[in-house]
This record gives C-alpha cells, structure tokens and sequence, in this order.
C-alpha cells in the first residue's frame, strides 16, 4: 500500500490518499493522469489492467486501486 | 439569404419544435425551449446593455451544459457576441482575459458565481444565467436589435494561448460561422438524422461543428461527461445508450479508447462519421477505429481558429499503412486555401513535396485579434499574390506540401522547424515514422537548441530504446535519428486535448 500512494503521491502530491474516495468523481485525476497512472501500475507490478478495469469503482480511492492491483496480480 | 446564426434556431424551432437539441443526463432542451430561454436571456441582457453602438463582448463563465447553449443564444439575442471561457482556468489567466476583453457583462452558473465575482472584483458586472433568463421576452425590443443586426457583427470570441504570455482573443462573425455551418454540414453530411456525441469543449473552436451542425440541421448534441474519458469502457456504453451517430474529437480522446483497445468491450452500434482534426493523428489510432468501423465516414479536418475552425478537409476513403500520414486534403467550399513559400510565391499543386506556408482566404477569416493590432497586422496581411486592390489573407503559420494526388499534407509548425547538422529536418516526420511501431502509443520530438539534439519522448509499455533506433534507421536518413531518447508514462496535454509541446519540452530538458 505504501508503495502505492508512493505512485499515486508522484502524480498527485497534494492528495491525503487515506481519506480521499472521488479521485474519479471529482475529477482529482483526469484521463491523463489515468493513462500515467495504469502505465506506472503496469510496469511496477507486471499486471495487464483492460477497458474493463478502468472504472471508477476501482480508481477512486487507493484503498481500491490497491484491491485491484491485488486481485489482478492473482490472475 | 442567412445574415444571422439565429436564423438557424429559429427555423429548427419551427421545423422540430418538440426535439430535443442539447443534452446531458441532468438536462434537455428542445429547440422551442431553447429558442424560449435565448429570447428571455437576450431581452435580459440588451436591458442591462443599453445605448452602445454595435456589439460588446459578454464573457461566459459556465460548465458545460445544455444552459451554456442557451446562454450564447441570448448573447447573440442581444445583439452582442459571447466569449466562452474554460471555468477550469486558473483565476489568474481569466483576469488576464477580462482585462484584454473589457467585457460588457459576465455571465455564469451559480456554482462560479462566487469565484467570478472576486475575480471581476466590482468592475464588471457578474450574472448568473438563472436570474437572466427569469423575466419575459420583450419580443419588440430584440426586433429592434435584430433590425440593426449585419453579417460582419462579431457572433463569438474565443481565447487562444499566446506567445506574449498573454491570451489572443480570435473575434469571428456570424458570416464566418454561417459560410463554416453552410460548407461543413455539406462536405460531412450532417442530417437531422444525427446525434452528435460533443468531447470538445465549448471554449474551444473544434466545438463548433456539434453546436452550429446541430442548430442547423435539427439534430441533437449530447454533451459527454469529461469524466467519462478516463473509463473509456463507460464512455462507450454512454455513447451507445443516447445512439451517438456522428463524433468529432481531437486525437487524443480517441487514442484513450484505442490506448485500451476499448471497443472490444463496447462498439457503440449507431456511430457513422467519426471526424478529427485539431492535431495530427496517430495512423495506428485510425486503423484501430477503422477495423471497428470498416463502413464508417471518416473525415479529417483543419484549420486554426483564425478561419473558424475548419479550411480543409479530407474524406479518408482509401487505406493507410501506419506509418504513413494522413493527409489534411483540400478546400472546403467558398475558401481558398494556398502555399506561399519563404518569398511569398505561390507553390504549385504540381511541386509535389515542396514545404510552404498555408496561407487562406475566405468568408471564414476572422476579424482579427481583439485590442492587439499589431499581432492582427502580422498574422492577417495583404495577399502578396494580389497588388490590385486590398485583400486580406490569413497566414496560420504553419507548413505543408502538395502529395502526388494533389492532396495538402501538414507538415510541421513554422516555428517547430529545425536545422540540423546542416539539414532541414521537419520533425513530426521522424514522430509519423516511430507510431507506425508495433506497441508505440505515442511518439513527439523535441529540439535542444543548446545542445543541438533531437529528443525523443515516447509512450510504450513494450518497446526499449534500442528498438526504436533499430526501427527508425531502417526508415530515415542518419541525420533524422534522434539523439536522446525518453520513455515517459503519458504525454502531456493541453486544456484543450492536444500534446502540450511546450511542457513536454520543458520536463525533457530539465531531466536531461
């Protein structure tokens, strides 16, 4: 997890990623910063993440970002 | 014969009152409401703007939304032109604009109400859309004003990033957009038949063709949440549930969805015209929406802000290999569209591969720059083909040539062209060679001039430097290979969804 907000602080530095549930919702990470982020996720974990991956229910919080990146690692 | 925009919704209103023409998921409006709200919003403004002679800017300052709509309608109404700006600017560069603008009113939705007025600070007057629209429509009053009313009166202004630092306000008129709605409905077949699917944002001139192709014909336009570019999959299925049959996006928002390779998820079924333009297109991109879409119309346009959004066109009905650029095509009708090359000639159809200036003439010419005439003199000037009388021609700036098919390729900006070691290099040739690999999502050069080196930023989950060396010196001659190459996540974008050139060169640079 902490290497996680440690990926996530590097695109958002200002976000307190333990209380922060609408990083999608609110607009906090646009679709660059999303192409940025699954890059990053990519390569640090080895994962594939797919269109269906990208939804908000699993990139709004990184409490749920890092559920998928756990759920993906196991596939 | 059309002299006013308006005349377009009115004559939809009549023919399709009961249809819907702008709409998200929060709201609809049909074209008898719409007509309603412009006709009150415009009889409050013209009794707020009072005894001037001709039209005075009004900022609006709005997210997007069918109100938005509704509110340039009632500028225009009014006998005044609106200046949408993104309510995403950060304060500073807005006050930078008011204060360029001098506008006569700002309006906004009540969400930015608050902001606006501390940014307006007692010196402009700030109105929320609601309470403009709240009174009756003084039917007489916007007679009189239409009575007034010639084609040449400015319809809108839109801000464009300027090399001063400051913004340049591009003032263009209701001849413009009427030649531009007339010729670009003709040349893509937009019919009332059409959904358009808007991913542009209104203060940005690409957005024109959802907005005015709409109010023309009678369709309807379907705002897409921005938010929805980011989960491509949703995006899709929105698109499908309101029948999208017609999109014109930048590159960019279509290279999210074949990034992901999305469409195997969800190919929105009622999609036919699929139109971009606004920056160049990754080939591959295409060729992904193409196998999705083998019987679609696809057509690629450009054209700056300068000359109201479009002055060429191509229809692209033959295949492409991925390295390969597609072309900008020609004219649209009633534009002339012309290389000049560094000593002001004409460059002939027929000098096939010789780089020039695009330079245009046309209905569509905007009026110029608003309170910069030194930079309206400079990009607007006399044609130099023409010493009989004064004719004004637009210089965009930027270069192309003529391919053996007689058709217009873009081939860099002027100011992005660069010598090296001796040679003329253009460099989005070496970008169109590197997208044409397997597993490159994005390719943009970059010059250091200190140096004298060309750099390579990149996008790619499976390529590595070497390979793309390899790739590249198969293709090009020694001296087009880049000197330094940067694989990075993503590449940068501008407000309005293009690479941002300029930040990536500064992040390239400094990391170097």
């Amino acid at each position: 997890m902490e290497e996680l907000v440690g990926i996530l602080k590097g695109i958002h530095p200002e976000i307190d990623y333990e209380t922060e549930n609408g990083l999608i919702d609110k607009r906090i990470f646009d679709s660059f910063d999303i192409v940025t982020l699954v890059g990053q996720l990519t390569e640090e974990y080895d994962i594939e993440i797919g269109p269906e991956d990208l939804l908000p229910e699993n990139f709004n919080s990184a409490k749920q970002i890092y559920e998928l990146v756990e759920r993906l690692m196991e596939e | 014969m059309i002299t006013n925009i308006l005349e377009y919704l009115e004559g939809s209103a009549d023919r399709h009152p009961g249809k819907i023409a702008y709409a998200d998921d929060e709201k609809q409006l049909t074209f008898s409401h719409l007509k309603e709200l412009a006709e009150r919003t415009g009889t409050g403004i013209a009794s707020i703007i009072k005894d001037h002679h001709g039209s005075l800017p009004v900022m609006i300052f709005m997210e997007k939304s069918p109100d938005t709509i509704a509110a340039f309608m009632g500028v225009l109404m009014s006998g005044n032109h609106y200046v949408p700006i993104d309510v995403e600017m950060p304060l500073h560069r807005v006050s930078l604009i008011i204060e360029n603008l001098e506008p006569a009113l700002i309006i906004c939705d009540s969400v930015n109400l608050e902001r606006m007025q501390e940014t307006a600070n007692g010196k402009i007057r700030v109105l929320t859309f609601d309470s403009l629209c709240s009174t009756g429509a003084d039917k007489d009053l916007l007679e009189r004003i239409r009575d007034r009313h010639i084609d040449t009166d400015p319809a809108y202004a839109i801000y464009t990033s300027g090399s001063t630092g400051i913004p340049k306000g591009v003032i263009v008129s209701h001849r413009s957009l009427i030649d531009y709605a007339e010729h670009f409905s003709e040349a893509s077949g937009f019919s009332k038949e059409d959904v358009a699917g808007n991913q542009v944002p209104f203060h940005f001139d690409a957005s024109l063709i959802d907005i005015y192709c709409t109010l023309r014909n009678g369709g309807t336009m379907v705002i897409i949440p921005v938010q929805l570019f980011s989960t491509p999959a949703r995006l899709l299925e929105y698109m499908d549930r309101w029948k999208v049959t017609v999109i014109r996006w930048v590159p960019s928002a279509l290279g999210m969805v074949s990034a992901f390779k999305a469409l195997k998820l969800c190919r929105p079924g009622s999609l036919k015209k699929i139109i971009f333009g606004a920056e160049a297109m990754p080939t591959k991109c295409f060729n992904y929406w193409k196998s999705y879409y083998p019987d679609a119309f696809f057509m690629q346009i450009y054209g700056p802000t300068e000359i109201t959004g479009i002055c060429t066109y191509y229809v692209v009905d033959r295949d492409f290999d991925d390295s390969e650029t597609i072309p900008i095509g020609g004219h649209i009708k009633n534009t002339d569209v012309f290389l000049l090359d560094e000593h002001d000639a004409l460059i002939d159809k027929g000098d096939t591969g010789v780089t020039g200036e695009i330079c245009v003439r046309g209905s569509g010419l905007a009026n110029g720059y608003i309170n910069s005439p030194e930079l309206t003199e400079k990009a607007f000037t006399r044609n130099p083909l023409n010493d009989r009388y004064p004719e004004r021609i637009y210089r965009t700036g930027d270069l192309a040539f003529y391919n053996e098919r007689g058709e217009l390729v873009f081939a860099a900006r002027k100011d992005h062209q660069i010598k090296h070691m001796g040679h003329r290099i253009e460099l989005p040739e070496i970008e169109a060679a590197a997208s044409g690999m397997e597993g490159m999502q994005s390719a943009v050069c970059v010059f250091d001039e200190k140096k004298n080196r060309i750099i390579m930023a990149y996008v790619s989950d499976t390529l590595d430097d070497i390979e793309i060396i390899e790739y590249l010196k198969e293709r090009l001659p020694r001296y087009m290979i880049p000197n330094v190459m940067k694989k990075i996540g993503s590449m940068p974008l501008t407000t309005g969804g293009k690479t941002d050139r300029v930040k990536l060169k500064e992040t390239v640079l400094k990391e170097s």
